[in-house]
């Protein structure tokens, strides 16, 4: 076969350019294969947004919700409690939430939209537990500086009452904050953000 | 600034080497492309081989995508179907794949076949070739068959009502077999789960391993060609055929060029004609699964109809049977039914184009008649064409070792 | 000349099987719905006659208010306000309150889900459908284009009622036309159109991802010529060895 003579150039180029097309080609066709795992419009509409009633929830007490399979604790703080959360900034981790993992109307002290209502996704930032709620105020077998809060049985994870997490444990960051936001006074939706927000 | 890039390809090939001398990629790199000489007048019908394996890993890979939201399951499986068509992202277009693959796969299959009956090259020595080939369509049909089952429409149902019947014609062991294919004592749940496991592994793993040995054989003897004349017979000096061509880079670049052309018409009938007009997808399929109604005009996919009106034109349950179940089964023994001295129709008499052209005929008329809806004009066609069908393999028989012929070629036309 | 009178008979063969007629009778002629599911507004209006006079019955149960509100550029406080009757959240699907085991004891047959049935019987099809109600001697509604349905006309008070014209053809008695007996609401010309607008939302509630599909479909197959352009290129290159 007569192969002398040939423009060894323009095959390379020709080459190169089939495979960037073919590859090209192949990266798109991809795109639906990988975007199929996404959650269905089904577990979408199942994950919708919840609503929580706030009138029966006692000061100090614990309501837990579900909302997209998670654990949504909402927590009515008292004026006390409130006071007592900068006196731990020394023992935590990320007392500013810098580093955490909540909407932008959540990153404050009380990490809350009303300092009043912690609404909070109880699965520890380590490996998903869902902790215990303590709110009980004094030395703890556990810890000696608590305010009350919420403490991991998985691996010994330590929150407190904004569920910012202590220095020295295996949990990484503050618990997360889901996007909420109030219809009026007594009620509130997990899952939409408030108007104007974000 | 050349000596970092040349140490990395120095690393690279030292990697390779390493590879290379544990698993013989190159060596079988150079076996099966670089050095395997095909011939060089392969023509339109030689794209349809490597087409027919992109169909099958494009229904491998959309077939992975569905079972992960399917629910082989009676209460299920329809909902699931649109839930993959409607709330799944992309879904549709992974169903469209799958629906839209199945019908081309058969397209790609019967031109590949047809292939096969215009040069010969089921005629020794590669019979076997033949053979596997014809065990790879067997396994498609009923590939092709469970899966249609699997969405639980109408004729889903129903299809699987008449097809699995059909093993009820069998004398005395007819009634139990269906029985046990079914799981139950009608088409039910038991019966889609079963279909459900042979649609995604079973039936897939046996079509995988009859390919193989359909390409082993193949490799063994290399390829006919439309001159139907043996390459090695004319070797060079280095003992090359005259007429060969290294199947890679010559081939493989010619091949890419062809799925180009055969993903345009394939994306083609995806996003804009996907039912086919109700011949890919059928209109009653979109009605789920009732076993208190019969739809008014019950017919399989268009790839079984040629065959379904051979069973339709026999007016007797056990022998419309046979006679379909013959249609295919004589297939097998076309290597050995042809006796003509040539392979290839280019060098047979008129005769073969006559009797090749008739058959031609007669297979895609049985189908446009296997899908109408059977008034008696059509039954009194459908039996001439039957009679066609079956007339090409015994006419064939008898006339190929006395039929005209022309002088072979020395080397191959180009 | 033998050569010649063979392939002149071959290829008339050829032609006429692969010409001749294998569909049989096609029963009735429909009318053609001419629908356009690019058509929003359309959409939109179909979707309000579906929801007044169809979803109290039948269900479309595989479509998602969401989806609705989505695919038909209204905001989902629209959607509940004008098209969710029932109390659904606007990611639920489209159900009725009926159980179908009751809707066989109160009307004979459960109506039929709606999500496909335009897949299943066709646009032109339904279209017809919609326009052949009648009102028989005995009061009771028929259709031509589905006989004794057990669905009742209820769009009578836009049409307005039909009753037949009988002629006899070979000695049977059969309809031959309908006549407007008694006026509706809307005109002929207005009933037309309101079938028109809801068969288009039947057509794009049985497939609601297919204005995208056929969008997606145009960039493919430019992408699929570009590479067949390509690929040929390099193939002709390649092959200039061998010719």
């Amino acid at each position: 076969m007569p192969t002398d003579g040939v423009n060894i150039k323009r095959r390379r180029f020709l080459v190169a350019t089939t495979s960037v097309v073919g590859a090209v080609g192949a990266g798109f066709t991809a795109v639906p294969f990988i975007k199929s795992w996404k959650p269905s419009a089904k577990a979408q509409a199942v994950g919708a947004p919840v609503q929580v009633n706030l009138d029966s929830l006692d000061p100090g007490q614990l309501l837990k919700v579900m909302w997209r399979g998670q654990t949504i604790g909402v927590l009515r703080r008292t004026d006390k409690t409130l006071g007592s959360l900068p006196e731990l900034d020394a023992y935590l981790k990320d007392p500013e939430s810098l580093e955490s993992d909540q909407p932008p109307y959540a990153q404050n002290e009380a990490r809350a939209l009303k300092g009043e209502f912690l609404v909070v996704n109880m699965h520890c930032t380590h490996l998903g537990c869902v902790p215990q709620f303590l709110p009980e105020v004094g030395p703890q077998p556990f810890e000696e500086h608590w305010n009350g809060g919420f403490f991991c049985p998985c691996h010994k994870s330590k929150f407190d009452m904004s569920g910012r997490v202590y220095k020295g444990v295996p949990a990484p960051t503050n618990l997360r904050i889901p996007p909420y936001s109030f219809i009026d006074g007594s009620a509130l939706v997990i899952g939409v953000n408030p108007e104007g927000a974000v | 600034m050349a000596k970092p890039a040349s140490s990395i390809a120095k690393r690279a090939d030292a990697l390779w080497n390493w590879v290379d001398s544990r698993l013989p990629v190159s060596a079988f790199w150079k076996a099966t492309m670089t050095g395997y000489h095909a011939p060089k007048n392969f023509n339109f019908w030689y794209y349809m081989g490597s087409l027919a394996l992109l169909v099958l890993v494009i229904q491998i890979l959309s077939g992975i995508f569905l079972t992960m939201h399917y629910k082989p399951s009676a209460e299920l499986a329809f909902a699931s179907v649109e839930y993959i068509m409607r709330d799944v992202e992309w879904g549709w277009f992974i169903r469209y794949l799958h629906s839209t693959g199945a019908s081309f796969f058969f397209i790609v299959v019967y031109l590949h076949m047809f292939r096969s009956l215009l040069y010969g090259s089921h005629r020794a020595p590669r019979e076997l070739v033949w053979i596997f080939g014809m065990l790879i369509y067997l396994a498609l049909m009923a590939e092709a068959f469970m899966g249609y089952v699997l969405p639980w429409g109408q004729m889903s149902y129903w299809g699987a009502q008449v097809i699995i019947n059909l093993f009820g014609a069998i004398p005395s062991i007819g009634e139990p077999l269906t029985e046990w294919i079914r799981g139950d004592f009608f088409i039910s749940d038991a019966t889609l789960n079963r279909f459900f496991a042979l649609h995604v592994i079973a039936l897939p793993l046996a079509i995988l391993g009859l390919i193989l040995m359909h390409l082993v054989a193949l490799r063994e003897n290399g390829s006919n060609n439309p001159d139907g004349v043996e390459i090695k017979a004319n070797k060079d000096e280095n003992g090359i055929p005259k007429d060969g061509i290294p199947f890679h880079p010559y081939y493989t670049i010619k091949d890419i060029f062809g799925v180009a052309m055969f993903l345009l018409l394939f994306a083609f009938i995806l996003f804009f004609w996907p039912e086919a007009g109700g011949l890919f997808l059928e209109h009653d399929n979109f009605v789920p699964a009732d076993a208190l109604v019969t739809p008014a005009h019950i017919k399989p996919v268009w790839y079984f109809t040629p065959y379904y009106a051979i069973l339709k034109a026999v007016p007797d349950k056990l022998m419309g049977v046979m006679l379909m179940g013959a249609s295919v089964v004589i297939l097998f023994f076309l290597p050995w039914l042809d006796r003509s001295p040539v392979k290839s129709i280019r060098y047979k008499g008129l005769w073969y184009k006559f009797l090749l052209g008739m058959f031609a005929i007669a297979f895609v008329r049985l189908g446009m008649l296997g899908m109408a809806e059977g008034t008696p004009a059509q039954t009194i066609e459908m039996r001439i064409w039957t009679f066609v069908y079956f007339a090409f393999f015994i006419l064939l028989f008898f006339m190929s070792p006395r039929g005209k012929t022309k002088p072979l070629p020395e080397r191959l036309t180009h | 000349m033998n050569k010649k009178l063979l392939s002149c008979v071959f290829s008339l063969v050829a032609l006429l099987a692969v010409a001749g007629p294998a569909s049989g009778s096609g029963g009735e002629a429909l009318e053609h719905a001419n629908v356009n599911v690019r058509d929003t507004a359309a959409i939109q209006r179909g979707a309000q006659v579906f929801v007044n006079y169809c979803l109290s019955c039948h269900a479309a149960s595989y479509m998602r208010y969401n989806r609705l509100a989505e695919d038909l550029e209204l905001n989902e406080e629209l959607v509940m306000e004008n098209l969710v009757f029932a109390d659904a959240k606007i990611g639920d699907t489209m159900t009725i309150a009926m159980q179908p085991k009751d809707a066989e004891a109160w009307l004979g047959k459960a109506p039929p889900d709606l999500s496909l049935i335009a897949r299943s019987r066709g646009t032109d099809w339904l279209y017809t459908y919609f326009l052949t109600f009648y009102q028989d001697e005995s009061g009771r509604w028929n259709n031509i284009t589905f006989p004794n349905a057990s669905m009742p006309h209820v769009l009578w008070p836009l049409q307005g009622i039909q009753k037949p014209v009988y002629a006899t053809h070979d000695g049977h008695e059969v309809i031959d036309h309908l006549v407007l007996a008694k006026p509706g609401i809307e005109s002929p010309e207005e009933y037309e159109d309101t079938v028109r607008d809801l068969v288009t939302f039947l057509k794009y509630l049985s497939e609601p991802s297919e204005v995208k599909r056929k969008n997606t479909g145009v960039w493919v197959l430019l992408f699929l010529a570009l590479f067949a352009l390509v690929s040929y290129a390099l193939k002709a290159e390649y092959w200039r060895d061998v010719h």
